[in-house]
């Protein structure tokens, strides 16, 4: 239903949203544009506007860089494996008849609710650390040296808290989806003589191939912004520097302002490629 | 499925799935029972489980020697502010895009979705400065400002999935009965709507709660919330495992208890409808 | 007090063009009906009246004052939608009360005209329930006490029957015409049922792809359709139509006789055909004839019991005055 009046009406309801996510995207973003052309290291009283694309040049061509993106790849890449393969059995547990459902998703829920810092520092202290910590007690217990997590494996550590946090998402997700498979297609395999393992590689499997991609594409975005686990844990050393902890770094500790501008850029133009592959599913379904 | 299940095979899944839930809510668990034990019990090796004296002087502790009662009004002050201040924002938003659908409906919609995607490194400097310049760094104001932005594609997009499910025919009754925009969203579309509008801001006020990054770069100590708070603990001096635990508790139960009321809301309000 | 006239009123959907320029009076205490297939816009023109669309064109009318741009609170009608609308959240007293409310009425005022209303609808008992606690019927008449009280100088309803079992269709007929008899008032109705169409109208607008094909009475429209397609909406069962050279001795292209006009004699009549399938009403039977002058059988209605059977042979004489002839663009020849 539209009628001019309506529509007028509609256009002045929706402009405070726009206007403000407007300036949010444009004024900072064209900002961080602006420096990462110039040399501005306000700690040495370095300011020379235009550099044009040295800054760009600069941080890429780094070995931080390079190392970085490997460290973003291993850890998303990590994250993503245990929580998919995690959330999809956790999904397929949850999915079959039992007492006390509802309690069991509580507690597989749990963790997405802890804040970032809580856990980092739980993790930390009470599970890694090598000499207080629960883990170190159980190597003790089996006669073994206690492994020092944090020093030994830091990424597979922020991997492990990170990944436990996001686990009960990539369930949930899956769950929904496994749920809305109608149970006559898997009863008509298994009248066919289709056995368990079969019926989830032909027809659970690619149910699901929806639901995987979306947790794909979204946990993606936000695992590229990981920041307080690794702040509270490592600081970015060991290994465990980001592409968003680098620019970070590069902006708030180094204070280069106009090396860690363009690092900002670097982000925001990989994020956007992710973004458009998420944005494609959305749309498509926004239509139904 | 109609078929019936043996009680032994219910059985095995319930055993399974318990093993699987109790190990994954471990930490929460080991976190609780923690806070409740001296500080040289919390180390000790063997690690005890629940025969040791419970104590809640940790709590103690927390409450009165450090800045945790300020955190704490600021995570509440940022949390629900930064998502009020959304809600007013969005319903007349929502409104627009779920009852007169234009032809870009769609794409602003979708624009508003991918300004979460910014990596917020990206600006990360830009709002450093413009805080300075305006007196506003390590303030609850500038949080829940920055916060409300971060959200508001979320708040827009669940109150626009709500809306939808209301009857436009209802609506246009209201305006053939003579009400105006305003009367229409007051006496009709909100008190029907209200289920979806507690949802979305049960769901946006845990998300703005737990936000690690602008709450930790934008403040220092006047309005720095819980994931501020608890962050400072994470290179101190001597035995604090206890005391850790307890400000851990204090920080994430509210949320834990909200959390388990929302799942359904976190489908909806994260996955963007990609998934049903 | 409730006249509403449409001068050349157009509606587009982009490019599509909907409802093609149009002109219509609608007088004062008329209930007309809007019939036709579905899509053929006549739900669209009545929210064009109500002010639920814009028009692409054209100037509405409301008792000579101009109401093209008038919101639709502002134009004094008030609609009973199909699916009632009713606000889920407010009791039924609440719900009639919304639009005094949004008048600004004072309540004794507005207490005295739902007291009135829940009268007249049998709704008194009803007044604090939900609409979630009513039966389909109940709802119905909350949507039209909630139009009655604002007193409107027309009411709309859009298929306001459609979403009620067969039984109380029939009934809830009868009480809008009553009411419509008590009111006086001006009634737009919108239905794709014609025999709601021809039970309760003073006039018909019979509408097909948004072009008004027919106005009229419903005695009009059964007697003297205007072209092919009234004819055959018209009426139930549908007018038999009949081409090629049977309509060429009666001077036409196609000639169409209804079931109830058709006698069936022993020998010796106009056409002859074998028995298909035959419907026993108890008061009508109806035959479906196959005939060598028509593709599809045809359908002869018989008062009674009549006995013939499946493959007998019958003969049919049209009564000569119920022919009626129609040229080859589909319009009737007088």
């Amino acid at each position: 239903m539209a009628t001019e009046h309506s529509k007028s009406a509609a256009r002045i309801m929706i402009a405070p949203a726009v206007f403000l996510l407007l300036v949010w995207m444009l004024i900072p973003l064209c900002m961080t544009l602006y420096f990462s052309f110039a040399d501005y290291r306000p700690m040495r009283g370095v300011f020379d506007a235009w550099i044009g694309f040295d800054n760009y040049v600069r941080f890429v061509s780094s070995s931080s860089f390079l190392s970085s993106v490997g460290t973003t790849l291993w850890m998303v890449g990590g994250i993503l494996a245990i929580t998919i393969t995690g959330g999809i059995l956790l999904a397929l547990l949850l999915d079959q008849p039992m007492f006390g459902q509802g309690i069991v998703r509580i507690l597989v829920i749990a963790p997405f609710f802890v804040m970032p810092t809580v856990s980092a520092l739980v993790w930390k202290n009470m599970f890694f650390n090598v000499d207080n910590g629960l883990f170190s007690y159980f190597y003790k217990f089996f006669g073994m040296q206690p492994y020092d997590f944090l020093s030994q494996s830091p990424l597979l550590s922020i991997v492990i808290i990170v990944a436990w946090q996001w686990l009960p998402f990539a369930t949930l997700i899956m769950l929904t989806a496994v749920q809305s498979l109608s149970s006559e297609q898997l009863e008509a395999a298994e009248i066919d003589g289709a056995p368990p393992l079969a019926r989830f590689w032909y027809i659970i499997l690619p149910h699901l191939s929806r639901a995987i991609t979306v947790v794909i594409l979204i946990q993606t975005i936000f695992l590229l912004s990981i920041f307080a686990e690794i702040f509270v844990t490592t600081n970015g050393a060991f290994g465990t520097r980001t592409l968003t902890y680098l620019v970070y770094q590069r902006v708030l500790e180094s204070q280069n302002i106009g090396l860690g501008s363009a690092g900002g850029i670097v982000a925001v133009i990989l994020a956007n490629i992710i973004a458009i592959f998420l944005m494609r599913i959305v749309g498509k379904n926004i239509d139904n | 499925m109609a078929r019936a299940i043996s009680p032994r095979k219910k059985l095995m899944w319930t055993a399974l799935a318990w093993g699987f839930g109790l190990l994954i809510f471990f930490p929460i668990l080991w976190t609780f029972l923690t806070s409740f034990k001296a500080e040289s019990t919390a180390i000790s090796d063997p690690p005890v489980w629940f025969f040791f004296d419970w104590t809640v002087q940790n709590y103690h502790d927390v409450l009165e020697r450090s800045n945790y009662p300020l955190a704490l009004m600021n995570s509440i002050i940022i949390a629900v502010g930064s998502t009020l201040l959304g809600i007013v924002i969005a319903v007349p938003a929502a409104w627009a895009m779920a009852f007169v659908p234009g032809d870009r409906t769609k794409d602003v919609l979708l624009w508003m979705l991918s300004t979460k995607m910014l990596p917020a490194v990206g600006v990360l400097y830009p709002l450093v400065l413009i805080a300075k310049y305006f007196g506003v760094m390590d303030s609850r104001l500038l949080l829940v400002v920055v916060l409300m932005l971060i959200n508001l594609p979320i708040i827009v997009w669940m109150l626009y999935t709500y809306f939808r499910e209301i009857p436009g025919e209802i609506l246009e009754a209201s305006r053939m009965d003579g009400a105006s925009l305003k009367n229409e969203i007051l006496y009709v579309l909100t008190p029907m709507a209200l289920p979806g509008i507690a949802s979305t801001i049960l769901l946006n006020v845990i998300l703005a709660w737990n936000e690690a990054f602008w709450t930790i770069l934008l403040t220092t100590v006047d309005a720095a919330p819980l994931t501020k708070f608890i962050a400072s603990f994470s290179a101190p001096e001597g035995l604090f495992y206890a005391k850790l635990s307890a400000a851990s508790i204090m920080a994430i139960a509210p949320i834990l208890i909200m959390g388990w009321f929302s799942q359904k809301q976190l489908v909806r309000g994260l996955t963007f409808g990609a998934v049903k | 007090m409730g006249r509403i006239t449409l001068e050349k009123v157009q509606k587009k959907f982009g490019e599509v063009e909907v409802i093609p320029p149009l002109d219509l009076t609608i007088e004062d205490g008329e209930f007309v009906v809007f019939v036709g297939p579905s899509g053929c816009g006549k739900s669209t023109l009545l929210r064009l009246i109500a002010g639920l669309e814009d028009v692409t064109g054209g100037e509405i009318r409301i008792d000579g004052q101009p109401a093209t741009n008038l919101p639709p609170a502002k134009r004094g009608l008030a609609m009973v939608f199909q699916s009632y609308a009713l606000y889920p959240h407010m009791s039924v007293r609440k719900n009639i009360a919304f639009p005094l409310k949004m008048a600004n009425m004072p309540v004794e005022e507005q207490n005295r005209r739902i007291e009135t209303a829940a009268k007249a609808l049998n709704l008194t008992d009803y007044l604090d329930r939900r609409p979630g606690q009513l039966s389909g019927g109940q709802r119905q008449r909350v949507a039209i006490g909630r139009a009655i009280v604002r007193e409107p100088s027309a009411f709309l309803f859009d298929e306001p029957l459609s979403n009620l079992d067969a039984a109380l269709r029939v009934g809830m007929r009868l009480e809008i015409s009553e009411l419509h008899k008590k009111l006086e008032t001006t009634m737009i109705y919108v239905t794709h049922d014609q025999v709601e169409a021809m039970t309760m109208a003073d006039k018909i607008v019979v509408l097909r792809a948004g072009h008004i094909e027919q106005v009229g009475t419903p005695l009009e429209l059964y007697h003297t359709p205007r072209n092919l397609f009234v004819a055959g909406f018209i009426g139930s069962p549908k007018m038999n139509i009949i081409g090629g050279e049977t309509a060429a001795r009666h001077d036409a292209m196609h000639i169409g006789i209804r079931p109830e006009h058709m006698e069936i004699v022993e020998s010796g009549g106009t056409f002859v055909g074998k028995v298909g399938v035959a419907e026993h009403l108890g008061s009508d039977t109806f035959f479906h004839v196959h005939l060598a002058e028509m593709d599809e059988p045809m359908t002869v209605r018989a008062t009674g019991e009549v006995g013939l059977r499946y493959g007998d042979t019958i003969h049919l004489t049209p009564q000569a005055d119920k022919i009626h002839r129609f040229d080859k663009k589909g319009l009737r020849i007088a």
